[in-house]
């Protein structure tokens, strides 16, 4: 494992939040431009393995993500209340809606209602990414170590 | 009104099953002003209405299934049985269940089973009795089992389920057929267009087959008596007045239908005339008092398919009138014999001849249902039995006229044989060897609440029979809403005819029969239709075991060899048919596309080449990059960015798992060779390529993603069709797969949780040790 202070520095100072600004950035642009919820969440989850592999903890603000699970959860109900959503104003499932509103300074800006389905989309794909690193890696790491016992 | 009665028992049920679990007599007692107004709700709208009440709830308009009912003549006078028995038995029940903790169950299951069961008699449409059918098919299967610890039960119970539920499997296909040939399920509509042909009589057999099985006809037959295992209550409602009238209800409305297919009479005059004297037979050879009325009922049951299925209006009229005082006289018994299981602790007919000093009221009432089981004059049984011979001498149907008239009446000498053994059994002294049942200390009240119902059931059918000709006119409603010719009377002394004659002959012969007939049996053997069941059931268990140690030996390289042989297979076998040249769809590439294209097929051959199992997750991951590339190259960056980003953490994840496993691959220690592997391996490479340039050749619908392209902006606000597709257009299969990822990563989580409780279980082994 590496463990050089700088790469640890580095990765934490810089990566992590540029990886984060990055990710959101591929996320919003997807309904237009490539990218979407499913590539921005492997590039935080990216980011994510790049921490662990500089020997931390996945964090967000120095603080460890300690239940992966509810953030699976949390992006599985946001997708699955956008497909239902359209059924209580008596659309289709999935439906989109479409708002354009004008904010000052900003400007004329669209929103869509897919793009709730896709940050539900993206939340699954970090999850993911971070349990299969706190369990196969953190933890199953602790398994391989105590039964290699002596070995390493 | 009707409906809400209906909903109402629901609601009793879910009460009593979740509120009141302490207080399960105030749960009856509510049951009971349900089943009351349900009575009269019914008794209401459907008598004197100028035309039947109808309630149509829309469930699947576009597919043609809606709840309907109707109230009219059969449904009141079905729907009033069903209430006002269940009134009585619910009562019953209170006193019975005095000391047993399964009341609360049996309340809710019971008020459930009646708003089925009076669901079932008020539909209008063949869907809607089939949900229905299935529902009381449900309840009966928990009230059986009612006793879950005994063994006996169990088996009974799913025996009783199997079988009636293949039945409604029958049904279910006969329903669909009739609804994609001709449109409705309805009664009325199907009586309409009179449906004729093959489909028409193959539908109507499998509604039969339905009929067969829910009414313990034979073969079906060895269900219903195996179903005694329940409390007497259930018995009695269930099993002899109620829901194994499910099937003659059936019968009824649908013999106007089919009356005339070919296949109908033979098939209800057969099993009928097989069902009467089978049941007739076994009811003489029974020594418990219960079996003895559960083979009874079969044998009734037989005589009443034979009458509603026969399709003549008489018949059908004779039917409606039996069928009523069948449930009357059987409900009295089941619950008579209930009293004095109660009281005597047992049922053998060789020693409930000391019941008449201990419950003499109510063994005087069984005496008198007795008698109107066995169709002597004066009690109701007389009047409906004599009927159905008229009804018969009159049936011009060919052979099946004089089948069925001389199988009515060899079942009737059996039914009057089987009564007056009873009757003997009940009015001879016994053994004094009978040791007294310790019974319970009943208040008077609860044996006056047993006895209760026993004694209206007596006089019902007494003042019923002597009342014969104003009973008769009520029935005209109910059998000509059935079939508008059934117009007829009863009458209680119809006068010196060929059927009284043949009465008395009947009457007579039975009467020596049942008297002589022994009460104790020597042989005590499982009914042949049980054995040929179990041997069915268990050879069906047996068989899926052998199949399954086949199909999931548990071996993921069989696994994984069988499914990709599939998934090779199944496309070059398509081709083949079909005969598509795949070479011509070869389009040309650039010669960096094809650079690209060598490397990935190098570092592929080196995955499956290399030892080291470091080096080969790498190489593969060189091929997903390359893949990547290639993606780039034909112009769709989503692919590629997608690919790039999973084929990074793919290799993460592979090395992860790495740890845990030897550097190197060894030899293959499994059944499979390693040639069958490089021929399945082989097999798919070569397959898959092939089968994709077939598809990009064998395209004749055009492209769906000129319309995506079209609709994407407009439709779903986004430029970006790739993405549009995963979020909008195509979003089902997006929820899918986050679903199935979400699945995957609870997997890895469960499966290292696992190990870790097997690691720290293995050290604590070994402190202990």
């Amino acid at each position: 494992m590496i463990q050089s202070k700088i790469l640890e520095e580095l990765v934490d100072r810089w990566l992590t939040k540029v990886a984060t600004l990055v990710a959101i950035f591929i996320t919003f642009r997807g309904h237009n431009a490539p990218g979407g919820g499913f590539a921005g969440g492997l590039i935080l989850g990216a980011a994510f393995v790049l921490q662990y592999l500089a020997g931390q903890q996945p964090t967000i603000r120095r603080r460890p993500i300690l239940r992966p699970e509810r953030l699976l959860g949390a992006g599985l109900l946001l997708a699955l209340s956008t497909t239902i959503a359209p059924l209580l104003v008596g659309g289709s499932p999935l439906e989109s809606y479409i708002w354009t509103m004008t904010l000052p300074q900003i400007g004329k800006i669209k929103v869509v209602s897919s793009m709730f389905f896709d940050f539900g989309v993206f939340f699954v794909v970090v999850a993911v990414v971070l349990m299969v690193l706190s369990f196969l890696g953190i933890r199953g790491g602790a398994i391989t170590n105590e039964s290699a016992g002596g070995n390493s | 009104m009707f409906f809400i009665a209906v909903v109402a028992h629901f609601a009793v049920a879910a009460l009593a099953l979740i509120g009141l679990r302490r207080r399960p007599v105030i749960a009856a007692g509510i049951g009971l002003v349900v089943l009351a107004g349900t009575a009269l709700a019914i008794t209401a709208e459907g008598i004197g209405a100028t035309s039947a009440p109808r309630k149509t709830i829309e469930w699947l308009p576009l597919l043609g299934f809606n709840f309907t009912f109707q109230v009219d003549g059969f449904a009141v006078v079905m729907g009033m049985l069903v209430s006002i028995l269940g009134f009585g038995v619910l009562a019953y029940s209170i006193a019975y269940f005095e000391h047993d903790a399964t009341f609360t169950r049996f309340v809710g299951l019971f008020m459930a089973f009646a708003g089925s069961m009076t669901g079932l008699v008020l539909a209008e449409d063949l869907f809607t009795m089939f949900i229905f059918w299935e529902l009381t098919s449900v309840w009966s299967f928990l009230l059986i089992g009612l006793h879950d610890k005994s063994e006996a039960a169990r088996r009974s119970a799913v025996r009783a389920l199997l079988t009636t539920g293949a039945g409604g499997l029958c049904m279910l296909v006969g329903i669909g057929l009739l609804q994609i040939q001709f449109g409705t399920t309805s009664f009325e509509q199907l009586g309409n267009i009179a449906p004729t042909g093959t489909i028409a009589s193959v539908a109507a057999s499998l509604l039969l087959v339905g009929a067969f099985t829910k009414s313990a006809q034979f073969p079906f037959h060895f269900w219903l008596p195996g179903a005694m295992a329940a409390p007497t209550p259930v018995s009695a409602y269930l099993h002899s007045a109620t829901m194994v009238k499910a099937g003659i209800v059936l019968l009824a409305r649908t013999a106007p239908i089919f009356g005339d297919s070919g296949v109908w009479r033979w098939w209800v005059v057969l099993a009928g005339v097989a069902t009467m004297l089978l049941g007739g037979w076994r009811a003489l050879r029974e020594t418990d008092a219960k079996l003895v009325l559960a083979h009874s009922t079969v044998s009734q049951l037989g005589l009443l398919t034979v009458l509603f299925g026969i399709g003549s209006p008489y018949a059908t009229y004779a039917g409606v009138a039996h069928l009523v005082a069948h449930a009357i006289f059987k409900a009295g018994l089941f619950l008579g014999v209930g009293v004095i299981d109660h009281e005597l602790g047992t049922r053998d007919v060789s020693k409930i001849g000391s019941a008449r000093r201990v419950v003499p009221i109510s063994v005087a009432a069984i005496g008198a249902c007795l008698l109107s089981m066995a169709g002597i004059i004066p009690l109701f049984g007389f009047a409906t039995k004599e009927k159905a011979i008229v009804a018969l001498l009159d049936a011009e149907y060919g052979l099946a006229g004089p089948v069925a008239l001389w199988g009515v009446v060899a079942g009737s000498v059996l039914s009057v044989a089987y009564s007056v053994r009873l009757l003997h059994a009940l009015v001879r002294t016994p053994d004094d060897s009978a040791a007294h049942h310790e019974h319970h200390e009943s208040s008077a009240l609860m044996r006056s609440t047993l006895a209760a119902p026993v004694v209206v059931a007596a006089v019902v059918s007494l003042g019923f029979g002597f009342a014969a000709s104003t009973v008769g006119s009520w029935l005209v409603s109910p059998s000509s809403a059935l079939d508008v010719k059934a117009v007829s009377k009863l009458a209680l002394w119809p006068g010196i005819n060929d059927a009284l004659l043949i009465s008395l002959v009947v009457i007579a012969i039975g009467a020596v029969i049942g008297w002589k007939a022994p009460l104790e049996s020597k042989t005590a053997q499982q009914p042949r239709g049980e054995r040929v069941f179990d041997v069915v059931y268990d050879s069906t268990i047996a068989g899926a075991k052998r199949v399954t140690a086949v199909v999931q030996p548990g071996s993921l390289p069989i696994y994984v060899g069988v499914a990709l042989l599939l998934i090779s297979l199944a496309p070059l076998s398509s081709m083949f048919v079909d005969g598509v040249s795949p070479l011509s769809a070869l389009t040309s590439g650039t010669a960096l596309e094809a650079s690209v294209s060598v490397i990935a097929i190098v570092l592929a051959i080196g995955v499956a080449v290399l030892q080291s199992r470091f080096t080969g997750a790498m190489f593969l991951g060189g091929v997903g990059y390359a893949i990547a590339a290639l993606f780039a190259l034909r112009g769709a960056p989503d692919l590629a960015v997608t690919q790039l980003l999973v084929e990074t953490l793919t290799i993460v994840v592979f090395l992860l798992a790495l740890r845990v496993m030897t550097r190197t691959t060894t030899r293959p220690i499994s059944r499979f060779p390693q040639v069958t592997r490089i021929f399945i391996a082989a097999t798919l490479g070569i397959a898959i390529p092939l089968f994709v340039l077939a598809v990009r050749g064998a395209r004749t619908a055009p492209s769906a993603s000129q319309e995506y392209l079209a609709r994407s902006v407009d439709e779903a606000g986004g430029r970006n069709v790739v993405n549009v597709i995963l979020v909008d257009f195509r979003g089902f299969d997006t929820m899918g797969e986050i679903v199935v990822l979400a699945i995957a990563a609870l997997g890895v989580a469960n499966l290292v949780r696992a190990a870790e409780m097997h690691r720290r279980g293995s050290v604590s082994a070994k402190k202990v040790a």
